[in-house]
């Protein structure tokens, strides 16, 4: 067994890569060994900002040796055969075996591979992983890089140390030849070190001033910047990204707490949070309050000679920065946001979809209407969302609908202004946030100011979802004009590619519509949204333009925004599946749909039932029936409802949809049809014989069960007409037990063929159970 | 016979001396790396990297090792000589190494040693900052070097420049010679420096000329004339490519960036029309680097058999 260590050492590798440089060696390595037939399992691979090390432990000596042996053609066959037959095994004639086959003497061709050392397969693996690594952006140095072939590394590749049991292997990639030299810390250690083998790598390093191990350093700092924190009475804002950030860039973190002029704390504690940490990778520390302290901690790559001359030069750098931020905060407040938002008509949305200022109207016009169609109301948002919240008043309540309306229209008016402040221009993710700032120091209401501060959330999955409703509004407003134009111009997501964040909008629209309670059609919607957005303008700037641009949108989302729907269901099961939804079961109540709220609420109690064992039974006894009627292509007597009195329903009835279904009565999904069905039987009961028990029983569950399962869906109350279905377990499974369907009398086959069908379409009239699996 | 010299320079003082530091650089860099020190280009630009000893001698095999304080002005940036560290004129420090020598880090480490930054008393990083500049067709990889916490240098590996890939490599250090000064001394307001050992501040020497050119530069400049400077700076250079001389070619593409950049400080060029200047400036640039290289592609060839453009 041996062991194997490799550093690649280089100029300061970017922090942000050193995750996947670690995990490209290691996949680069396993491939070599693979390809080698080593089976191995015992590496360590770790980075600094200026060496990758890889540890193999316990490696074989040799690969095994290997004996292939390939069936020839028999004794006395052409010699062109035989010929042919050793080119492909790679052996010459003399080297042929014969041996007896089944009483036939025949050649065999041996080929054995012996083992090879170790030695060599690393000597050739490792040209092979520099060669093959790939990093995000790489580049050529030196005199090599007179010609474009030279190697490409992330920056310069300065030296190679290969060691097998302590044994240097020698290579040679892009004119550096390995070695056992490397070198300590930058400023702590001169001259290189002699590494004796790869147990010792990591103490070597370590008399070196190196920390080689990445989960050391991270552990350091983390560590590190507690204590220095705690030391002066304050807390470390935790902050895990920047932990791995510093020990990037370091070899031997030393956390230090310095202190900034307490003037700056007032600016928003998030700029100040941001400019510590994008522009100085600076965490920041909490008193015992929980409010921003006036503290930073910076992690120096030395044990400095002065500490307090390496924290004064960072407080001095930290200073320009937040006084930059507090000129930002001071100049954007000198323009009220009605102001800002006038600037959004130079900033470009989508080149077909004209500018921001453009899609803010929209929104505002969405958000107003959204209000007062009563999709979102005073009393409906927050009243059902936000369960994990401490419950208490929203300060709306009590607010009338007309005042809310108003309000989501302000709000949307001004949601998108910050995005010309100097301080969303410098910082860009807090989007929101500062036009939330701005608009309570501005004076205006705290509603208003809370729903330009939240409307671009729920933005991931675990963010929080707005529950006021003016917040609601608008967000809601904000995100399904997105999805509607984006749709309007065929910019839908294709595969991996979602350049607008498309699904993320549809999954946003889910939850808020979901957690808030907001019950609507989804199609209706669109379509009525589609009227909202061509209304009358406030402004005539620019007019003829925005008028072409909605006349474009509209002829757009006429033909487009029938992908939107199914879309929007399709996230709805993504999301469904995470709580544990069966896809198959949203699938079932689809077609029946489109109000999401009552749709889950369907699916969940459909769930319920069919996990029991009359629910399962149930399920059987339907596929039975519709099996028996697919099979004697039952058409239906009268009272099946022909396409000529299907699409005169339609017309009155336009949420039957079409959707081009082949079996007329998988449209019978409004009960309104089914009653008639169902009263067409009790009418025509022209038995021309006496039912057999089982047969009666059947029809009077069913004449009990059905308008009890309708009525109950036509009140959404779910788990109710679940119920009623669950009456018919016992009938169907008697009926089909007992009762011969397809009896040798005409009118006997035809009378039962009706009552399958009639059964079928009472549990389809809750669900499409053909959809459901099992 | 060789003269005795008559005078004997005294020893240097970088850290109280803004050009002691200066002074120190050009020691340091003539001393090391074979380093020719050139004087300053004798054109308003906004940045050492437009000097041609910098771009245009970027291209082609032929090894350059050049050091040298270019002048930059930035319109935009002139606060009147009221903000202690933004002007609107400065000065960087450059050093172009090609091909990059393998030591150049410790090189440029050293020539910190030299100007008074001990690596243990201050901490010293290399943290990831690309370069790209979209006007000359260039970019290359490299970090900004930080100094508690300050940025002091860029530092940049070209890999392409004119839309050529450089072969070989530059290795391109550009020292922010004021804000390292400030660091270096200890003072908080850039018109606070010392300019030299004798006790004239950079203030004196600079204080009136930012109050008066960020005037010129916001305020006065005749916005008319600086468009027909454009014009004729963009015809200019048209006529030098067509005439085959691309370093004139590239002289006015360099003027033609700087009076854009004007007219940006005047406020007369709308967001629309700012990608258009642009897009001039930089077809201006391109072109001209383009016919540099082109031009002595075939010298370049005969030095360095089998070497190609492209």
């Amino acid at each position: 067994m041996a062991d194997f260590l490799l550093e690649l050492r280089c100029e300061e590798i970017p922090a942000r890569m050193q995750a996947g440089a670690r995990a490209e060696l290691e996949k680069l390595f396993r491939r070599e060994l693979e390809a080698a037939g080593v089976k191995h399992d015992n590496l360590r691979i770790w980075s600094t900002p200026r060496r990758l090390a890889l540890i193999a432990y316990d490696l074989p000596a040799a690969t095994e040796a290997v004996s292939e042996e390939a069936k020839g053609p028999p004794e006395g066959a052409p010699d062109a055969a035989i010929d042919g037959f050793c080119k492909k095994a790679g052996v010459t004639r003399d080297q042929l075996e014969l041996r007896d086959v089944k009483g036939r003497m025949t050649y065999f061709a041996v080929v054995a591979t012996p083992g090879r050392p170790m030695a060599e397969v690393l000597a050739a693996a490792i040209p092979a992983i520099i060669r093959d690594f790939s990093w995000p952006k790489s580049m050529r140095w030196g005199a090599a890089s007179i010609t474009t072939d030279s190697l490409r590394w992330v920056r310069p590749l300065s030296g190679i140390v290969a060691l097998l049991d302590g044994a240097v292997l020698d290579v040679e990639v892009g004119g550096i030849r390995s070695g056992r030299e490397t070198m300590g810390h930058r400023f702590h250690h001169s001259g290189s070190i002699a590494i004796e083998s790869a147990h010792t790598y990591e103490g070597q390093l370590l008399n070196a001033r190196v920390i080689v191990k990445h989960t050391k350093r991270e552990a350091l700092i983390r560590q590190g910047a507690e204590e220095v924190a705690a030391a002066a009475g304050l807390k470390l804002v935790a902050d895990e990204g920047l932990v791995i950030e510093n020990a990037g860039l370091t070899e031997n973190p030393v956390p230090l707490l310095g202190r900034f002029d307490e003037a700056f704390l007032d600016v928003p504690p998030e700029v100040i949070q941001l400019t510590a940490r994008v522009n100085q990778k600076y965490f920041v520390c909490e008193d015992s309050q929980g409010k921003l302290a006036n503290a930073f901690v910076c992690t120096a790559n030395i044990a400095p000679l002065d500490p307090a001359v390496v924290v004064d030069g960072n407080r001095k750098v930290l200073a320009a920065r937040l006084s930059d931020a507090r000129f930002f905060w001071e100049q954007d407040q000198k323009t009220p946001l009605a102001v800002h938002a006038e600037k959004l008509s130079r900033i470009t949305f989508h080149e077909k979809l004209g500018t921001v200022a453009d899609k803010v109207e929209r929104v505002a016009k969405l958000a107003r209407w959204l209000v007062e169609s009563d999709i979102v109301t005073p009393a409906k948002a927050g009243a059902s969302g936000g369960s994990d919240h401490t419950p208490k008043v929203p300060a709306s309540a009590g607010m009338t609908k007309e005042k809310l309306a108003d309000m989501a229209e302000q709000a949307a008016r001004l949601c998108k202004a910050d995005l010309v402040t100097e301080m969303v221009g410098e910082f860009p993710e807090l989007q929101g946030l500062m036009g939330g700032y701005y608009a309570a120091k501005e004076g205006l209401p705290q509603e208003v100011a809370e729903a330009i501060r939240d409307h671009y959330k729920p933005v991931g999955q675990g963010d929080d979802v707005p529950t006021a409703p003016v917040t609601v509004a608008v967000s809601l407003a904000d995100k399904l004009d997105t999805l509607m134009c984006f749709f309007a111009i065929n910019e839908k997501p294709t595969g991996s590619k979602d350049p607008f964040a498309l699904r993320r909008a549809a999954l946003a629209v889910i939850r808020l519509v979901l957690e808030n309670g907001l019950r609507f059609s989804v199609d209706a919607t669109f379509e009525t949204m589609t009227d909202v957005i061509a209304m009358g303008r406030r402004d005539d700037e620019g007019q003829a333009r925005r008028d072409e641009l909605d006349a474009l949108l509209l002829n757009e989302i006429a033909s487009g925004s029938a992908g939107l729907h199914w879309f929007i269901l399709d996230r709805l099961k993504v999301q469904q599946r995470d709580a544990g939804v069966r896809h198959d079961l949203i699938d079932a109540v689809v077609t029946k749909d489109d109000d999401l709220v009552r749709l889950l609420a369907r699916v969940h109690a459909l769930q319920a039932f069919v996990t029991t064992e009359d629910g399962a039974n149930l399920l059987a006894g339907y596929k039975r029936a519709a099996n028996i009627l697919k099979k004697e292509g039952y058409e239906g007597p009268a009272g099946t409802p022909d396409p000529e009195v299907l699409s005169s329903l339609k017309e009155g009835n336009d949420t039957i949809p079409d959707t081009g279904e082949e079996d007329p009565l998988a449209m019978v999904d409004d009960p309104d049809v089914g009653d008639i069905l169902a009263a067409e039987a009790r009418d025509n009961p022209s038995l021309s014989y006496t039912p057999e028990p089982a047969e009666q029983a059947l029809i009077d569950a069913l004449d009990s069960a059905a308008p009890r399962a309708a009525q109950a869906v036509r009140e959404e109350r779910f788990a109710d007409a679940m119920a009623a279905l669950a009456t018919l377990r016992a009938p169907i499974d008697r009926f089909f037990e007992e009762v011969t369907v397809n009896a040798e009398e005409a009118d006997k086959r035809a009378a039962r063929l009706a009552l399958l069908a009639r059964f079928r379409d009472a549990v389809h009239r809750v669900a499409d159970f053909s959809r459901i699996e099992g | 016979m060789s003269a005795t010299p008559l005078f004997t320079p005294p020893a240097r003082d970088p850290a109280r001396s803004f050009q002691d530091m200066i002074l120190t650089l050009h020691d340091f860099w003539s001393a090391h790396a074979g380093c020719i020190i050139l004087q300053p280009y004798d054109m308003r630009m906004g940045a050492g990297t437009f000097h041609t000893a910098t771009t245009l001698r970027a291209l082609g095999p032929e090894p350059w090792n050049a050091a040298f304080v270019q002048p930059c002005r930035r319109p935009t940036d002139g606060r009147y000589g009221e903000n202690p560290n933004r002007l609107q004129h400065y000065y960087q420090y450059q050093v172009i190494l090609k091909p990059s020598p393998s030591d150049i880090q410790e090189l440029y480490l050293k020539s910190l040693a030299a100007i008074g930054i001990d690596p243990l008393a201050h901490d010293i990083r290399f943290v990831e900052d690309d370069w790209e500049s979209p006007t000359l067709g260039a970019w290359g990889l490299g970090w900004e070097v930080w100094c508690d916490g300050m940025e002091v240098t860029q530092f940049t590996y070209f890999q392409q420049m004119g839309g050529f890939d450089c072969k070989p490599v530059a290795g391109e250090l550009t020292y922010g010679l004021e804000r390292l000064a400030m660091y270096i001394q200890g003072v908080d307001n850039v018109y606070d420096l010392a300019f030299n050992s004798a006790g004239v501040s950079y203030g004196e020497v600079f204080l009136e000329n930012e109050r008066q050119m960020s005037k010129w530069n916001f305020e006065v400049a005749n916005t008319e004339a600086l468009f027909d400077l454009f014009a004729k700076a963009e015809a200019e250079c048209r006529n030098a490519l067509a005439a085959d001389v691309p370093i004139a070619a590239y002289e006015q593409a360099v003027e033609a960036s700087h009076v854009f950049n004007l007219l940006q400080a005047r406020g007369v060029i709308s967001v629309q029309e700012r990608a258009s200047y642009m897009g001039r400036v930089r077809d201006l640039a391109r072109s001209s680097c383009e016919a540099y290289a082109e031009k002595m592609t075939p010298e370049w060839q005969a030095k360095y058999p089998g070497w190609s453009l492209v």
